[in-house]
Order: structure tokens, then sequence, then C-alpha cells
């Protein structure tokens, strides 16, 4: 496991690694630091608490770290994609308190407290979330990597204002890119679940 | 990204205190605030922003819509952007800031962007975000790529020979028709500043953006009561239906009586170096019949000293059709 994480750090782009290498995948309810007001020197691993899918994890992260990046590398749950790392693709979407945002650009210190939940967290083999199983139903992925990201601004979409027609589905899931262009096959899946009363 | 210090509080007067020890509260920052994070994150990875020192401002207790006795309303630095565009007093008395709000960035980022951070929101100019580019707003002295380069998205009014970066936001264009006033805490107490003066041109100093100083903090927004009998509309033009920077946008607040304007408020979007006022529109607007003729004539007006660079030459007329268009809409 461990020689499989130090290919995947080898190509990722962050300068600083042995903070979150010593972190590799975090068990929960390790020690936990806590700290209302923590003021580090440049460089200092921070403590924190993360709860993820329900989960208290207790990590030492570099500042710089992302909640993208702590869960994909520090955490493992890998269900979280990397595309463009600049909020422009969606492909790493997750839900903070049950709003969803880009968690490439939000850095993963930010949010102790709060309540993170990824694709891992919302279902599972034989017991998937109905935009899950709607998205199956649909076909609505091909190469599947954009596919937790949409599923995950889907699964927030059903509790916001959004209109009914599939253009105001079209509108409120664009911060979410399909290079394959399954996107008619997306609408399908959301509305279907949509429909459902 | 270079390393930084990560300090969080839950203290205005600490994040002040902090901020001060930064030299410049302008490009070059020492000392950062965070909130949302999806500017200042996203240029920190492109080393753009390399910040010694990020304040987390997000357990300041900034984050409220509050109604005011006056009837206007006041909006909290850290107010997330969906919270504001959704909110129900801003869709009834302020919708043009509500639908610009909307026409902006995706569901995911305004669930992360804040009042405060939106009105220090950074150009979107492809050479400011490439340190391999001369740029005078990231380092000053080193030239413009963008004048003889790729300027299509770009600026065409208040630019100047040394910087055409266009201000991105959408939501500060309704905040300019709207006359809002920015209230800052700063080391010497707190200030207000109507959004007319925050936002700076470029001149010769583009890395100088806004009027903040080191250690000022955005602690809220506020509106006057709504114009009465006014209706407000925002319109954003751009290059694909949703997800993208404007081509032109307008922000129009109007009070139309007995077929006449009586009042006016007019900003663009999309095409000038700040959120782009244009007193020259509202006052051909003001007095003067509703329909296109008058619409067309303030809409010269506000374009008259629009100077378009090699790319950028139709958000001329773009943008006056635009602002014909959302006025038609307001009044019509």
């Amino acid at each position: 496991m461990q020689d499989g994480i130090g290919e995947v750090f080898a190509q990722c782009p962050m300068e600083h690694t042995m903070n979150t290498r010593q972190q590799v995948f975090a068990t929960p309810d390790e020690p936990v630091a806590t700290r209302s007001e923590s003021a580090t020197g440049a460089g200092d691993v921070v403590h924190v608490t993360l709860r993820i899918n329900g989960t208290a994890y207790g990590l030492q992260l570099d500042p710089r770290t992302t909640l993208l990046d702590c869960l994909r590398e520090t955490v493992g749950l890998t269900g979280t994609k990397k595309g463009c790392d600049h909020g422009q693709c969606g492909a790493c979407t997750v839900h903070v308190d049950g709003r969803r945002v880009n968690s490439c650009l939000s850095l993963g210190v930010m949010h102790e407290g709060e309540e993170i939940t990824t694709i891992e967290g919302i279902g599972q083999p034989g017991a998937l979330h109905p935009v899950q199983a709607a998205f199956l139903a649909c076909d609505a992925y091909q190469c599947g990597y954009c596919t937790s990201g949409q599923i995950m601004s889907a699964v927030a979409l059903l509790d916001e204002a959004c209109g009914p027609e599939d253009a105001d589905v079209r509108e409120c899931m664009s911060g979410n890119i399909c290079r394959c262009g399954a996107y008619p096959n997306i609408v399908a899946a959301i509305r279907q679940v949509r429909g459902k009363p | 990204m270079q390393s930084f210090a990560f300090i969080r509080t839950e203290d205005a007067s600490t994040a002040i205190a902090s901020g001060a020890k930064s030299k410049t509260a302008q490009q070059g920052a020492s000392v950062r605030f965070v909130a949302g994070g999806t500017t200042l994150i996203d240029l920190m990875k492109l080393n753009v922003e390399r910040p010694e020192h990020v304040i987390d401002i997000n357990r300041l207790p900034l984050d409220r819509i509050e109604p005011l006795a006056d009837g206007g309303l006041k909006i909290g630095a850290t107010v997330r952007n969906s919270d504001l565009a959704n909110h129900a007093i801003v869709q009834r008395d302020y919708p043009v800031l509500s639908q610009a709000i909307l026409a902006g960035a995706s569901a995911q980022l305004r669930n992360m962007a804040t009042t405060g951070g939106n009105l220090l929101q950074r150009t979107r100019c492809m050479y400011f975000r490439d340190t391999a580019s001369a740029c005078n707003k990231r380092e000053p002295g080193t030239g413009c790529s963008a004048i003889f380069g790729a300027n299509r998205t770009l600026a065409i009014l208040g630019t100047s020979e040394h910087c055409i970066a266009t201000n991105p936001s959408d939501m500060n264009v309704a905040m300019a028709a709207l006359e809002a006033t920015i209230h800052v805490q700063g080391i010497n107490g707190a200030r207000s500043i109507p959004i007319g003066d925050f936002h700076l041109l470029p001149g010769s100093t583009p890395d100088r953006e806004t009027v903040l100083e080191p250690g000022d903090l955005i602690t809220h927004v506020t509106l006057a009561p709504p114009a009465p009998r006014s209706r407000s509309f925002y319109l954003k033009l751009r290059d694909r239906a949703s997800y993208e920077f404007a081509l032109a946008s307008a922000a129009v607040v109007v009070t139309v009586e007995g077929g006449r304007v009586t009042r006016a408020r007019i900003a663009l979007g999309g095409v000038g170096t700040k959120p782009w006022r244009s007193t020259e529109a509202e006052a051909l607007l003001t007095g003067e019949p509703v329909g296109e003729p008058t619409f067309r004539r303030a809409a010269n007006a506000a374009l008259r000293d629009a100077r378009p660079q090699s790319q950028n030459g139709f958000k001329v007329e773009l943008a006056k059709r635009c602002l014909v268009h959302a006025l038609k809409e307001a009044t019509l």
C-alpha cells in the first residue's frame, strides 16, 4: 500500500508530502488536538479533527493541504476526484454541512467541527443512494471520472431552490463538467429521482 | 504553493492586528484573510498569491443578513453568495442583486464565496494568472502582456496603458447600481466607503485594486431602502449559457412614472476595469420617455469613452445592446 501511495505522491503537484505521508490513511479516533485559535509558523502542521461521513479523524495537516487532497491522500477516500484543481470542473464536489462545495478550493484545516460528506458517505454497493441508482439506470456516465462529483451535486440539488424544468437542472448542474458529454443522461437521472414523490 | 502559517480566530481585532503586519493589503500582501477561498486558494496554487500568514475569518460573527430600521439591509462580509441570492428580502427588494449573484460561477462556488470576498474578486486576465508572463498588476513594472496579446475578454472602459484587466464580479455590478456602502474595520477604527470609491482604476498602479489598507477587514455591506416603485434587472451575456464570466453585463434599477424615467441607476460588468457605474447613462435616461430611442442614447453615452483593444472591439456594441435589453426588461 505504501508503494502505491508513493507513486501517487510522485505525480502529485503538492511540493510537500512528508507531513501528509506520515498520516497516510489516518485511522479514526486518533488523539485529537483542538484549538479554537491555532497560530502556527510557516510550514508547521496544524492538528485538526475532521468529521467525514460520520467518523472523526484526528489529522496533522500541512496547512496547504486542500480538503480534496486531505480526503484522497491523507484519509484515503479516493472516490472524490481531482480534475482541474481550480474550481472549474466540479469533479471534487463534496458536501460540507449539507452544502455542495469544490473541495479543491478549500483548505482541510478550515473545516474543523463541520460535517463533511463524500461519495463514500451517501451510498454503498447494495445500498445505493437513489441518485446513484438513477445514474446506473439512466447510463448517466461514460468514463466515470466526473461521476462522483456529478452525483454529489445532484444529491445536493434535491434540497436546493432548483426549478422543475430540465433547463433549470442544467443550470443548477453547470458547475460539473463531463468531457464524455453524458449530460442528457445526467439530466434524465436527476429527472427520474425528482419525479418520485 | 508557498508555505504559510495558518491562524484561525473568532475575534475581529486579532484578525485586524495580524493583517496590519502586512506591508500592503494589495498585490503582494504577506497576510491574507480567507473566507470562501475561491479566489485566494486558486491564486495561491498558481503562486500569484504568496501570503506568509493566512487568517481564517469564517468564525467571526459576520455571517448574518439583517433588515435595518430605515428599510435598508445589512449584509455580513461572510454571508455566502448562495444565501444572499436566495434571501427573501433580497429577492423582494433587490432582485438585481439576486439575479447577478445567480448569474455568476456555479452552485458549488456560490456556496463558498462570500460577500466580502466577492468585492475583492481578482481579475481572470490570463496573464495575471500566469507567473511566466509580464503583468503590471501582479509584478509592477514588468509590462502588460494583454495589450498586444489575448485580450478578447478584457476591459474597454477604465483601462490604462499599464493594465486592461476586467473586474470579473457579477455581484459588484449589482452592488454598484444599488449604491452599496462597504463597511471596513481597521487599526484606526471603523469607516464606510461608497462602492463607487472602493475600487480603483488601474492608472499607473494596477497592483492597487481597492482603497483597503493593511489590517482592513470588510465587516459588512449596507444597502439603502429600495427606491419606491423601482424595478431592477441584471442581464449577463457570455460565451456559454452558464458558468462563464461576462463578456458584457448590465445592472439597471429604474423608476418609471407616467411613461417617463424618473430615476435610473446603471452599472456595467465585463467591460470595465472596475464595476462600471454610468452616471452619463443615468443622466440621459432621467426625465425621458421609456423606449428604445431613449435607451439607445443612454447606451451610447455609457460606452462613449470605450477604448477597445485588438480583439474586443465587439464588446462596444455588445455592451450597448446588453444595456438596452436590460432597460427594456425592467421597464416594458
